[in-house]
């Protein structure tokens, strides 16, 4: 049932990949290009989690930090702690970055999904707080945490292909929940709650599902991240990290998969291009001129670079549109 | 009685908007509260289709009790709210916007079905098909709120306000429709502010003020009535 459409995008991504790894084996790149390579795959994921969040179910979030630094820890333990640094492990740690993260994800957002816009934004902000705080002072707790001090000897497991097969997982994971009939009720949700609670949507179910599904993939790149940094600290995972991706899931459009991936891989490209391309004693105007970027990008793109716009696969598919079809076939001639 | 209302009480914090109101809805009725602005109206129907809940007092539907259900269990029951102001989904098109009225149905025959006898009764929504909801008139998002409605196959519509903002001639034609939902057997509880089209095709009606009802009747009688005529009706309604 895979279609041309499905399948060109997928061998051009995996030719991408194929050009990328071969660049890197054959030295083509420097360990610092690489780095920012992978990190670029790691915020698609990690961004792609707060667009199904704030962007699809339209619950404002100022937290997402905080699953990312949880999926990180998490993962850094299992991998540091429990397995002495076995690369075998790597998988097992994701996993438990991801379910950690959801864990939490879900039993945070029983009680604070119910409140709204707002009023939501600054409860996942204070969750983003108490979590860093946490960090901070949880080496009180579990020494190998490392508290405010960090915490390091985290094995370097996350190379390039985990960072782009993770990315490309978590796209295709959002692409097919997004169109499946849960992804209506999750939009309905955005779209107007007291309509979808009219219509017989448990909405509090597909808030809270939509949340889980989020911190599970800001835990998964948590994971990634921390075993590409290898050392971790508290103030990784601050409220500015929430911001940032904030930022880049509103710069992409909310609500479109390819705004989110074109925008976290530009951001981190911009910040990391502009290191190289500005003289030394100007590396500070990094910080004037990606805000500017952004204000300039808001003023001609209103809804984000890409919103409501999707690319090849990310568009609605040919089964959701069959489906459609079968269910209004004469509409759907004339229509 | 087909839906039952017994001495319900609703309150915002401890503002109390509804005072103990009884009324029901018989199996294929069309049954019309009336009232002014802050009468309690749409609270009521809100309670009913439990979107908010109630202080004190019941809600039957068909015997079994819902004042505790919630909102997607009272739809599955076949209650369905058709919420005041529309709130259609704006940026999803006409036909997502009623599948996500049969979201709670998953016999696509049955769907299929609905959708056709919704184009018949608003030939309109057909033409605009694959139109974002939010880019259609008043008018046209009345019928598709309406329609969306339909999709559940209720066996009871509730209709906040169906004729706010319209025109009206679309006002005429939306009550046309109403009568027609309910010859085809679906009972109907309408909220209305617009009394005199309310009164004219309800069967019983209840005039509500600041939350209690202060009187009711069959609604040819309730239109005839001098207090109804000066509060509601107006010279209009005094002369139709």
């Amino acid at each position: 049932m895979l279609s041309r459409r499905i399948l060109l995008p997928a061998a051009a991504a995996l030719a991408v990949f194929v050009v990328l790894q071969t660049a890197i084996s054959a030295e083509l790149l420097n360990a610092y290009q690489i780095t920012i390579l992978t990190y670029a795959c790691i915020f698609v994921t990690y961004a792609l989690g707060l667009n199904v969040i704030y962007g699809y179910n339209g619950q404002f979030s100022l937290g997402h930090a905080a699953f990312y630094g949880i999926g990180a820890y998490a993962s850094a333990l299992v991998t540091k702690i429990v397995f002495q640094g076995n690369p075998l492990s790597f998988p097992l740690a994701l996993a438990a970055g991801v379910a950690t993260a959801a864990a939490i994800g879900y039993l945070i957002g029983l009680p604070i999904l119910r409140l709204r816009s707002d009023y939501l934004g600054i409860a996942t902000l204070g969750f983003g707080i108490m979590v860093k705080v946490l960090f901070d002072n949880a080496d009180k707790v579990i020494p190998a945490m490392g508290g405010a001090r960090g915490l390091t000897g985290i094995p370097k497991l996350t190379s390039f292909a985990w960072a782009f097969f993770a990315a490309a997982a978590a796209v295709i994971l959002v692409r097919n929940l997004i169109y499946s009939s849960h992804g209506r009720a999750i939009v309905s949700v955005r779209e107007d709650e007291i309509a979808a609670d009219a219509m017989g949507i448990n909405t509090t179910k597909y808030k809270t599902l939509a949340f889980v599904v989020g911190s599970g993939l800001a835990g998964l790149a948590g994971g990634l991240y921390a075993h590409l940094y290898v050392f971790l600290h508290p103030s990784n995972f601050d409220f500015l990290k929430s911001v940032d991706v904030l930022m880049v899931v509103v710069l992409g459009g909310l609500g479109s998969m390819t705004g989110t991936i074109i925008a976290a891989v530009g951001w981190v490209f911009l910040l990391e291009g502009l290191r190289i391309v500005l003289p030394q004693e100007f590396l500070d105007w990094r910080m004037v001129i990606y805000p500017l970027v952004m204000i300039i990008v808001m003023i001609l793109r209103p809804r984000g670079l890409m919103g409501g716009i999707e690319l090849g696969p990310l568009k609605p598919g040919k089964v959701v549109r069959r489906l459609k079809a079968a269910l209004v076939p004469a509409s759907g001639k004339e229509a | 009685m087909l839906l039952e209302v017994k001495d319900l009480q609703v309150a915002y914090g401890a503002i109390s908007a509804v005072k103990g109101v009884s009324f029901g809805v018989d199996e294929g009725e069309i049954v019309t509260l009336i009232g002014a602005n802050g009468a309690g109206k749409s609270t009521i129907l809100k309670t009913i289709s439990g979107i908010v809940r109630a202080k004190a007092g019941s809600v039957l539907f068909a015997g079994a009790e819902i004042t505790q259900t919630a909102p997607h269990d009272v739809v599955k029951m076949g209650v369905c709210h058709v919420p005041e102001g529309r709130r259609i989904f704006a940026n999803l098109t006409v036909r997502e916007n009623l599948l996500m009225g049969a979201y709670t149905r998953s016999d696509g025959d049955a769907i299929k079905g609905n959708m056709e006898r919704v184009f018949q009764r608003f030939p309109r929504l057909k033409e605009r098909l694959s139109q974002p909801g939010g880019t259609l008139s008043g008018g046209e998002q009345q019928m598709l709120a309406m329609g969306r409605g339909l999709m559940a196959s209720p066996k009871i519509l509730l209709l906040d306000e169906p004729s706010m903002g319209l025109a009206p001639i679309l006002v005429q034609q939306i009550f046309d429709i109403i009568q027609e939902i309910n010859q085809s057997g679906t009972s109907i509880l309408l909220v209305e502010q617009n009394a005199n089209m309310a009164l004219s095709v309800a069967n019983r009606a209840y005039v509500l003020e600041t939350g209690t009802i202060s009187l009711s009747g069959p609604a040819a009688e309730l239109r005839a009535n001098a207090k109804v005529q000066e509060a509601y009706l107006g010279e209009a309604g005094a002369l139709a």
